[in-house]
């Protein structure tokens, strides 16, 4: 199926709204990172515009940002969980999965699992995107036993270190002392150490970032799909700061993901030997294909 | 006949039809207001309906709209040929079945998750939902007999649906077509004289000329154009 999917009846291409033309004629399905890609958003019709996330929301940036860098828009699934993320992530133009609170990880083994049995010729890449209580703390049990269990797909954990879509509650991946709406005192105790903890439970590929470089953060989120479309499972910790509930005043956003990338979300990239094949591999072949393709377009032009 | 599943509304979170004890119909039979009935009985029904009450509308869900699977064309063209036969029909598509705040804009498009927000907006009084996955069609056809005085017809490739007032099952091109003459016959019958016509275009088209296009027409937003690589725009301060 793959591209069908997203071609219109001929009849009724008129009949469709603007925004499914555009995105049919504009959109990055079946197009390539350079052609489509976040070194270029803003000039093709991208999988996630609207939304109804806050002014200033550093989430909502990351989320454009995952869409804009899926190697393969057009057989990718997303799972999701409660709380804000799932606002704008749940209004792509992409499969989107809506679980119990915190059980985005369960469900993806069984898709993964599924797809592989379905489409033993096709790749589909299965991403689950959860804040940081989806995924540390309600869902903490399910992403470890997925990870424990190799599950073949990628984790995507939007930390901001609160419960931000319940007014303010303190989350496993507060930082110690923060005091928020719901947690008047302060913080008791630090935060959850998700990177190693991946690691023991048999991640292949862990990052801990503050996605402030578009490029850097796309060939991250690309390096990990990649590796756990054949190695294992692979996990992102991304800094997507709340501005409302830590009162970051909107211009300062970008500010203060730049100050954390010195410190709670200093950059850590881990990979086994396997992965670091694959991305090899992989990132080799793009670089071919990138260089023919220039080629051909010099002969084009001579 | 007993009427047992009506045009609503019938209040917030009404009695499903199931549980009114609706079942769906056998093969080669229709339902009708709940009620087991010849397909053509079924038919006539709805298609007197689509052509005496205001605004009938088709609203084409994801599997006629997209071009998945073989049948898709043939299937598409028969409905086109259907809402031209229908006096003033229009065709608001249901595109997938994502929901969309922070507002949908329902001149343009129908959503599953509030299908009453199109039908109670566009006025319409009769619609024929086709193409739409069952799982979804079933919510939606309840919402709209909760909220909603429309009258609903299900065209099903599969079993059927209770919660409409006229369900059709295992309907592909050429049934449609069969329903076609029958809404031709109907209209003869009630003497209204209509010349075969295509329904309007999607509203949300765009009809400006793009290539005229300049930054002063994004208005407030015009300082959010992203150029490109080497291009200087002037227009933007």
């Amino acid at each position: 199926m793959s591209l069908k999917y997203i071609t219109p009846a001929e009849r009724f291409k008129k009949y469709l709204p603007k925004d499914y033309v555009e995105l049919v004629d504009y959109g990055p399905f079946g197009k390539t990172q350079e052609e489509a890609g976040p070194g270029n958003m803003g000039q093709f019709k991208e999988l996630v515009e609207e939304h109804p996330m806050c002014s200033g929301c550093w989430m909502a940036y990351y989320i454009r940002l995952i869409f804009a860098s899926l190697p393969n828009p057009e057989d990718t699934v997303t799972l999701g969980t409660a709380g804000c993320g799932r606002l704008a992530i749940s209004q792509a133009a992409v499969p989107f999965i809506y679980g119990n609170y915190g059980d985005q990880n369960a469900m993806a083994s069984g898709l993964t699992r599924a797809f592989r049995l379905r489409f033993p010729d096709k790749t589909k890449d299965v991403i689950t995107i959860a804040g940081d209580g989806g995924t540390m703390d309600i869902g903490f049990s399910m992403t470890m036993h997925s990870w424990i269990r190799g599950e073949k797909f990628t984790t995507i954990m939007l930390d901001n270190e609160v419960y931000g879509n319940t007014g303010g509650q303190s989350s496993g991946m507060s930082p110690k002392g923060a005091v928020l709406k719901m947690a008047p005192k302060g913080k008791d105790f630090g935060k959850m150490p998700a990177t190693e903890l991946a690691r023991a439970a048999g991640c292949v590929y862990t990052v801990r970032m503050s996605p402030t470089n578009i490029k850097k953060a796309a060939k991250i989120i690309r390096r990990a799909i990649f590796v756990a479309r054949e190695v294992g499972p692979t996990f992102i910790h991304a800094y997507t700061s709340c501005n409302i509930e830590y009162s970051i005043p909107t211009h300062e956003v970008f500010a203060d993901a730049k100050a954390q990338e010195k410190d709670r979300f200093t950059f850590e990239e881990y990979m086994t030997d396997e992965a670091k094949e694959v991305i090899e591999r992989v990132e080799a072949e793009e670089k071919a294909a990138r260089m023919a393709r220039k080629a051909q377009k010099t002969e084009a032009v001579n | 006949m007993l009427k047992k599943v009506t045009e609503g509304p019938a209040g917030y979170m009404p009695q499903s039809a199931p549980y009114m004890g609706v079942e769906l119909a056998p093969e080669g039979q229709a339902l009708l207001y709940g009620n087991k009935v010849s397909e053509e009985e079924a038919m006539r029904d709805a298609a007197k309906a689509l052509l005496t009450r205001d605004n009938p509308t088709i609203f084409p869900g994801p599997q006629v709209l997209w071009d998945w699977k073989d049948d898709v064309a043939a299937k598409a063209e028969a409905l086109l040929e259907l809402a031209s036969e229908i006096p003033n029909c229009k065709i608001i598509p249901m595109p997938d079945y994502r929901p969309k705040y922070p507002k949908i804009d329902v001149k343009a498009e129908i959503n599953p998750n509030h299908p009453n927000l199109t039908i109670l907006d566009n006025k319409i009084k009769a619609c024929v939902f086709v193409g739409v996955h069952c799982h979804y069609a079933n919510l939606t056809l309840r919402m709209i007999r909760a909220g909603t005085d429309c009258y609903t017809v299900a065209l099903c490739a599969y079993m059927g649906h209770e919660e409409a007032m006229a369900s059709i099952r295992d309907l592909h091109a050429e049934d449609i077509h069969k329903f076609k003459e029958i809404v031709i016959e109907e209209r003869n019958k009630l003497g209204i004289e209509w010349e075969t016509t295509l329904p309007p275009e999607n509203p949300s088209l765009p009809k400006e000329d793009l290539t005229t296009l300049s930054p002063a027409d994004y208005g407030e937003y015009r300082s959010l154009i992203m150029t490109r690589k080497g291009e200087h725009v002037t227009e933007v301060e």
